[in-house]
């Protein structure tokens, strides 16, 4: 069905400009009133003091996750170096005792100046072993210098994950999800 | 007692008295109260909160301070000048505008009498147009001088603006001074003093409405400000004739800028509204004086504020329309307005 496009006909009142001018005065100035009166309007967000919260979805600084017993979920397999298009994360891997797991990072180093957040680490990361919710913000500096503090080892930051993974060291809190050492990752 | 006696140390004196009691005080303390006021002004009818961090320790006073923070940073901030063949122009620019945008308050009458008035003279509003026409020479020299392609063609863009609007705002003003027969501010205050049909204040607004939308748009175009910015137009100049200008030099600009909002109110006043008259009320008491200069502040401040009301309400006019709208409408307007009023006093005269 056709659509009628209504076109405005403005009357001579209107194209004198003057009139609308002052309407237009009059609006801006209910507007002022509004908010003087009442604050509701205002979108104002006072930011040192008032911050406005990230959606959970927002991808800060990356996190390592860890196992029940506190040591690190990675298991330095490289997915996420691979897929970073950045190229920005340092894997040392170490070779460790548990059969099921056999490798560990010895360190894991992202240069925060070159990520550039888009999280494909996260996405390919088969473990659950490296995440960007930790909902922090990169922290400015006022010197290149500090920036170069941006490599962070990562391992220092570790935080527990609930999602199974083998190993002998599983916890037995997750009895019901994966079952003994043959549950892979 | 002997230098008293001294009439000429005398008029100095008084001139200087009442230069610094109307001018610097009146006049200045308008203009620095409207740097913050604009940019509160502007805030709220915008759905923002504006200005409101300058503080002392913890009180903030609603960023009123900001009208001292201003001219602190102004002048400890890099007062930097471009590679310019003309440095002596360059600096010499923001005075070009101050000055006479300062200046033009000599004739203009605050209250009734001599004493309320820097300089009684008869030539009055002609005094008016001629010193403050010459500010565009600031703007312009200032352009030519900052030796940036963007400078200059705001600098064009005004001259032309002026030329323009000069032309569209004397006639304009021409209707007032046929009907009051005077071009004396003080007399033409005055006279809009008396009652028309016993009730109806003798104002120009009242006998010239036409002129008085004529004189508002011409006078805002002859600021540049918006919706005639397009000397500034940062969207399209960088910040036009003023790009190169910092720390005092772009603060004098700008000052000259309220001063002249300030200007366009004290005259709009003194023409349209009547003055420093209240209808009704006549007599030397000194409490008639005090409410006299009082009503003609108010009526002022007024006009500033339906100036600043326009400035953040109406969208910048493209450059070809404002040359359009000065020559083809606002000119033949002003012109049809004349023609009028004539006509209408010839047959007033001969009834
Ligand atoms: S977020 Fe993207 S750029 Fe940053 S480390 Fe992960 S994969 Fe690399
Ligand atoms: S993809 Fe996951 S498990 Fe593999 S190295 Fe990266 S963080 Fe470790």
């Amino acid at each position: 069905m056709a659509k009628v496009v209504n076109r405005m006909h403005p009357d001579f009142a209107t194209q004198s400009y003057v009139i609308e001018a002052f309407k237009g005065v009059a609006l801006v100035t209910r507007q002022f009133a509004r908010n003087i009166f009442a604050k509701k309007d205002v979108v104002t967000v006072q930011y040192p003091e008032d911050r406005r919260p990230y959606t959970p979805r927002f991808r800060g600084k990356h996190r390592l996750m860890l196992r029940d017993d506190k040591s690190v979920r990675c298991v330095a397999c490289m997915l996420c170096a691979t897929a970073c298009p950045a190229n920005c994360i340092t894997i040392v891997a170490q070779q460790i005792d548990d059969p099921a797991i056999e490798k560990a990072p010895s360190s894991f180093d992202i240069d925060l100046l070159k990520c550039i957040y888009c999280g494909f680490c996260e996405e390919a990361c088969p473990c659950d072993a490296i995440r960007l919710d930790s909902g922090v913000h990169t922290i400015p500096s006022f010197t290149r210098r500090d920036q170069k503090a941006g490599v962070i080892n990562l391992l220092s930051l570790g935080t527990a994950s609930i999602a199974a993974q083998g190993g002998e060291h599983r916890a037995h809190s997750h009895e019901g999800t994966a079952h003994g050492r043959s549950s892979g990752h | 007692m002997h230098l008293v006696d001294n009439v000429l140390l005398n008029i100095v004196l008084m001139t200087l008295i009442k230069f610094a009691g109307f001018v610097l005080a009146f006049v200045m303390g308008i203009a620095t109260v409207l740097t913050w006021a604009e940019r509160k002004y502007s805030a709220v009818l915008q759905n923002r909160i504006g200005p409101n961090r300058a503080n002392l320790g913890t009180i903030r006073a609603g960023g009123l301070l900001h009208m001292l923070a201003d001219p602190i940073k102004m002048l400890t901030k890099e007062d930097f000048a471009p590679n310019t063949p003309n440095p002596i122009l360059f600096r010499l620019a923001p005075l070009l505008a101050f000055v006479p945008a300062l200046l033009v308050f000599a004739v203009i009458p605050f209250g009734p009498g001599d004493n309320f008035q820097v300089s009684n003279t008869s030539l009055g509003i002609l005094f008016i147009f001629a010193i403050a026409s010459l500010n565009v020479y600031g703007s312009v020299i200032g352009a030519w001088a900052s030796n940036n392609k963007w400078s200059l063609m705001g600098g064009l863009r005004i001259s032309a603006q002026m030329i323009s609007y000069e032309v569209a705002i004397g006639l304009s003003l021409c209707g007032i001074f046929m009907i009051y027969g005077s071009l004396d501010l003080q007399d033409i205050a005055r006279r809009q003093g008396q009652l028309l049909l016993g009730f109806i204040p003798a104002w120009g607004i009242v006998l010239q409405p036409f002129a008085f939308v004529l004189y508002l748009a011409c006078a805002i175009a002859e600021n540049k400000r918006a919706p005639f910015d397009v000397a500034e137009a940062e969207s399209e100049l960088t910040a036009g004739y003023w790009t190169e200008y910092s720390a005092m030099g772009f603060a004098m600009f700008a000052l000259a800028e309220f001063i002249e909002v300030v200007l366009i109110g004290c005259v709009g006043t003194t023409l349209f509204l009547g003055g420093w008259t209240i209808p009704g009320l006549h007599g030397d008491a000194w409490w008639i004086v005090v409410l006299e200069i009082g009503g003609f502040a108010f009526k002022t401040v007024f006009l500033i504020w339906l100036q600043m009301t326009i400035r953040w309400t109406l969208p910048r006019f493209r450059y070809d329309q404002i040359m359009r709208l000065g020559w083809r409408i606002l000119l033949p307007a002003a012109l049809l307005n004349l023609v009028v009023t004539g006509i209408v006093l010839t047959f007033v005269e001969r009834a």
